[in-house]
């Protein structure tokens, strides 16, 4: 087997005025073989579709090398090609001439460029479709065509950016089987494959090796072989159990924080997930009841409420933040402050929302300790957006600041003020 | 919020200004009398003079194209560059240019001496300055919010810039080009007509047009002639409505950037017409294709990423910064220079008096015209049915040239002796007044029927469902077309705060008159001092009230 793509010591950092750099991406290393497709696996934020960039070449990494058939990387190469999330095709352009665009870019003759794309387009099932704009095609139709405008320059490396996630559960399937289809039939003309993906069953379905990567800064915690046969069943036993694994370990980093002076201090700058406290309240009740009775395995429980691990990751460790639940072992199990939570009444549980933002929620509780503070009991948004923005990039910041105050306004902790961007204590009783 | 960078902007367009108006006045003295072609209001001679002010109309439409084509990129490409050039065109945006054609009359009259070559160029100089700004900046936001997906596809394909830009860039670009090119049409209908005749001083010029026509036909009362002249121009603007906008409109709204197909709306019969004729096809598929393969050339590199990550270049940063404001501080010495030479502070504080009755004129007119055509706007665009046949009469109606509608207020407040402070202010919002109307209209047809069901259910009625249900709804398109509006009636109030009929004139308390009848003294001092002060109550007017009105309406109306 022959290496096509190498990526050594990588490190993607973005520079801060104020402070120090934002590490997105800190010592990873990438070797893709010929004949193989490797899944980048991590929640959102993780750095993977960073680094799938780095490795398109869109990205220049701040420290580290990549080389690409031996050679060191500088910008987009000929023989790599990507497939977009959110399909990425010109409305302007016709099917036909959405895939042609990477030939002319190569300067290939008008022609050939025709003959080529016309066999991607009917490889790929789009017979047909020719002079059909994107608009009137559906999600699935429209991810074929962002597909077969890849396979059509003949890459050697073919960079699929959560190609299946913008679809639904019935055409994310149908498109996987073909696509792995097409790939055991050795009918695709590429060599490699580079999948980004949140999905653990579908990792697990496609990819010969998965990365497993951690959040903040991204690393690749793990590295797994799938050694099944295509094509796969997702009910065999060991498929199941290799998922169950992936789950684990992807949990496992999640120690429960204890609220000491010392993790008080650093936790004002943990980034918080905006999950909404309906949905919250929502899988307390649902943990609570049968057959669950407090302790869900993760798997079973994302399947049962036809989440993704990505969308429900966020809301179990939301739960463990505020002292609800915990997580261990791809198990999450409710705590007495949990159980308490799902039979109490409205007014209650507002009351333990709002005690556990003030002890488990160091942001919460600078932010209510200022108000309580201020004469007028207001203050602007803007200082504490500064100080996370001081830790994580500005979206995390504003989703960290939008969390908080979803909670908070749930509790009657404090309210908000969008037109001033400021907090305030108004419409809050005094007694929360 | 007014920043440095905007008056930076604001001084280097009075520089320019001051530059123009000297040259101007440099090249006026030797000026020989033109060997013309005689003008006469016989009726017969309209078709030609029509086809003449079309053709001055779509070469100034060209250079506004070059233009947005270069300016606009350059801005976008290079962050420095685009420091000052963005805040310069929005200066010039505000800038009532009506007040400076003797200027640039005198100054192409200079390069062509005794030629109808000099007033040509002249007259395409001044349309091309009422078009070419809006459409820039259109095409400058237009390539800033490129989608980032689709610039991500064309670098990873390897497009070379030169692709990148006409397969990606210009056609995301193209509905708001157009939409602008169409506004900018509108305005230039109005500069033309301007243009073509040119008093200053003792010297006047006319140039073969409609617009020469009608000012022949004032000097010689004759009414019969300027309403021969309307029915020309609307001839005129109907079929260049439906030969080419209605078109061009519904063709470029295959670029809009949407991923779901919306409603599909009948082609314009014109557009019916190219599209299904077999031979206008074929040549219209040639030109795609030679289109296609220049626009296809590797001209260029493909992108690389920089190398380390893009750190700023202090040491440039600060040459540039110096650079421009050295630029400035002998620009602010030049002006100060050319102005004190023969104006003092009353000067000033008569401009700024002027300009503030001019201003409530403005804001008057503003007001009334939003009590008249809000109501009206809002029950038309409620009912699908008449605001589809309105909607293209009222963008006609403010493509229309309302200076040619002039006269026969004029002749009324004439012969009643009328008072002039008065009456002639409705000719301001005359052409202007329709930009409020047809984006209220568009505002009200697209209020979400939930909304309006939900309103009604609850029996909301009367004043409340103004108030609460509608008005809110509508205000962020009231506001854009209270924008143009009212920017168009400033420079309307050059020509419409001075009138004349024969032998008689007619000048109303203004900015505007005030840069009129310097004009006609030759009093480039005062012209400059006028238009620069009028520039900045349209930018301030801008700045401090709509832009803060827009930016609340809209955060105000809309979910999410």
């Amino acid at each position: 087997m022959q290496e096509l793509m190498s990526v050594r010591g990588c490190r993607q950092a973005y520079h801060k005025d104020s402070n120090a750099d934002l590490v997105v991406l800190d010592d990873v290393n990438l070797s893709l073989q010929e004949g193989e497709i490797v899944g980048l696996l991590g929640r959102s934020g993780s750095g993977k579709s960073t680094l799938l960039r780095i490795v398109a070449g869109l990205l220049t990494p701040t420290a580290g090398e990549v080389t690409w058939h031996g050679k060191a990387l500088r910008g987009p190469a000929e023989g790599v090609a990507m497939v977009f999330q959110s399909f990425a095709l010109f409305p302007w352009l016709t099917v036909q001439e959405n895939v042609e665009l990477g030939l002319e870019a190569q300067g290939v003759g008008r022609a050939e460029r025709e003959r080529r794309a016309e066999a991607a387009i009917d490889l790929i099932g789009l017979g047909g479709f020719e002079s059909a704009y994107p608009k009137e095609l559906s999600g699935g139709m429209r991810q074929r065509v962002g597909l077969a405008r890849a396979l059509v320059v003949h890459p050697d490396l073919l960079l699929m950016d959560e190609p299946f996630s913008a679809l639904d559960v019935l055409t994310a399937e149908t498109l996987r089987t073909d696509l792995i289809d097409l790939w055991i039939e050795r009918k695709l003309p590429v060599k490699s494959i580079l999948i980004v993906t949140h999905n653990i069953e579908e990792a697990v379905l496609l990819c010969d090796r998965i990365l497993v990567f951690s959040s903040n800064p991204g690393r690749v915690a793990h590295e797994l072989q799938v050694g099944f046969a295509h094509p796969r069943n997702r009910l065999d036993p060991a498929f199941r159990k290799q998922v169950d694994d992936i789950y684990a370990l992807m949990t496992r980093r999640a120690v429960p924080s204890t609220p000491t002076a010392a993790a008080a201090d650093t936790g004002f700058a943990t980034p918080l997930h905006a999950v909404s406290t309906n949905l919250l309240a929502g899988l307390i009740e649902t943990l609570a009841a049968a057959p669950y009775d407090g302790k869900a395995d993760l798997p079973a429980l994302a399947g049962a409420l036809q989440l993704e691990a990505d969308e429900l990751l966020p809301m179990g460790e939301t739960l463990q933040t505020l002292g609800f639940g915990d997580i261990a072992e791809g198990d999450l199990h409710l705590t007495d402050p949990g159980r308490h939570f799902a039979h109490a009444d409205m007014d209650t549980r507002k009351a333990l929302f709002a005690h556990a933002l003030r002890t488990r929620v160091p942001l919460a509780r600078a932010i209510r300790k200022t108000l309580d503070e201020r004469w007028n009991h207001r203050s602007a948004a803007v200082r504490f957006r500064d100080e996370l923005e001081d830790h994580m990039s500005p979206d995390y910041a504003e989703e960290t600041l939008q969390a908080v105050i979803g909670w908070a306004r749930y509790a009657e902790l404090f309210s908000f003020d969008d037109e001033a961007d400021q907090f305030t204590l108004e419409d809050i009783d005094a007694a929360a | 919020m007014p920043n440095l960078w905007d008056i930076a902007a604001i001084l280097a367009v009075a520089i320019l200004l001051v530059a123009i108006a000297q040259a101007g006045r440099g090249t006026l003295v030797p000026l020989e009398q033109l060997d013309q072609p005689a003008i006469t209001l016989d009726p017969w001679r309209l078709p030609e003079f029509a086809l003449r002010t079309t053709l001055r109309m779509f070469a100034a439409l060209a250079c506004s194209l070059l233009f947005t084509f270069t300016y606009a990129p350059l801005a976008a490409k290079s962050r420095r560059a685009g420091l000052i050039m963005i805040p310069v065109l929005d200066v010039l945006q505000s800038v009532p240019i009506l007040g400076f054609l003797t200027f640039t009359t005198a100054f192409f009259m200079g390069l062509f001496p005794g030629r109808v070559m000099g007033l040509e160029l002249a007259a395409i100089f001044a349309i091309f300055t009422s078009q070419a700004w809006n459409m820039a900046f259109s095409f400058y936001q237009s390539l800033t919010t490129v989608p980032a997906d689709l610039d991500e596809a064309t670098r990873g394909f390897r497009l070379t810039g030169w692709q990148r830009f006409w397969r990606l860039e210009v056609p995301f670009a193209m509905p708001g080009l157009v939409w602008n090119t169409m506004l900018s049409m509108s305005a230039g209908w109005f500069f033309v007509v301007a243009s073509e005749a040119i008093t200053l001083g003792e010297t006047s010029w006319k140039l073969p047009g409609i617009g020469a026509y009608v000012a022949l036909a004032l000097e010689k009362r004759d009414i019969g002639a300027v309403f021969w002249a309307i029915g020309a121009m609307l001839a005129v603007i109907l079929a260049y409505d439906q030969l080419l906008f209605r078109p061009l409109v519904a063709w470029s709204t295959k670029f809009r950037f949407e991923t779901t197909a919306s409603a599909q709306t009948d082609d314009p019969w014109m557009l019916a017409l190219l599209r299904r004729t077999h031979l206008l096809r074929q040549g219209g598929d040639g030109i795609g294709r030679a289109f296609t393969w220049v626009t296809g050339l590797r001209l260029g590199r493909p992108f690389t990423p920089p190398t380390k990550a893009a750190r700023r270049n202090w040491l440039g940063d600060a040459l540039f910064g110096t650079l421009v404001a050295a630029a400035l501080g002998w620009a602010l010495w030049q002006i100060w220079g050319y102005v004190t030479a023969e104006l003092g502070w009353t000067d000033l504080l008569d401009a700024i008096l002027l300009g503030a009755i001019t201003l409530l004129r403005v804001v008057v007119l503003m007001a009334l015209a939003a009590i008249i055509w809000v109501p009206i706007g809002v029950w038309l665009g409620l009912r699908p049915a008449w605001a589809q046949r309105v909607q293209p009469v009222a963008q006609f109606l403010a493509a229309f040239p309302a200076n040619l509608l002039f006269p026969p207020f004029v002749v009324v407040i004439v012969a009643f002796h009328l008072n002039v402070d008065i009456w002639l202010t409705p000719l301001m919002v005359l052409g202007t007044q329709w930009y409020i109307l047809f984006n209220v209209i568009a505002g009200a047809s697209a209020f979400p029927g939930d909304l309006r069901e939900a309103a009604q259910l609850f029996r909301v009625g009367g004043w409340l469902w103004w108030r609460k249900v509608i008005l809110p709804g509508v205000v962020p398109y009231f506001v854009t077309g209270a924008i143009t509006a009212s920017g168009g009636s400033w420079n309307a109030s050059i020509v419409a705060e001075v009138a004349s009929w024969g032998d008689t004139k007619l000048a109303a308390h203004g900015l505007g008159a005030y840069i009129a009848q310097a004009t006609d003294a030759g009093n480039f001092q005062r012209v400059v001092l006028g238009v620069v002060v009028m520039a900045l109550y349209v930018l301030a007017m801008n700045r401090l009230i709509w832009r803060p009105l827009y930016a609340f309406a809209s955060r105000r109306t809309t979910l999410g």
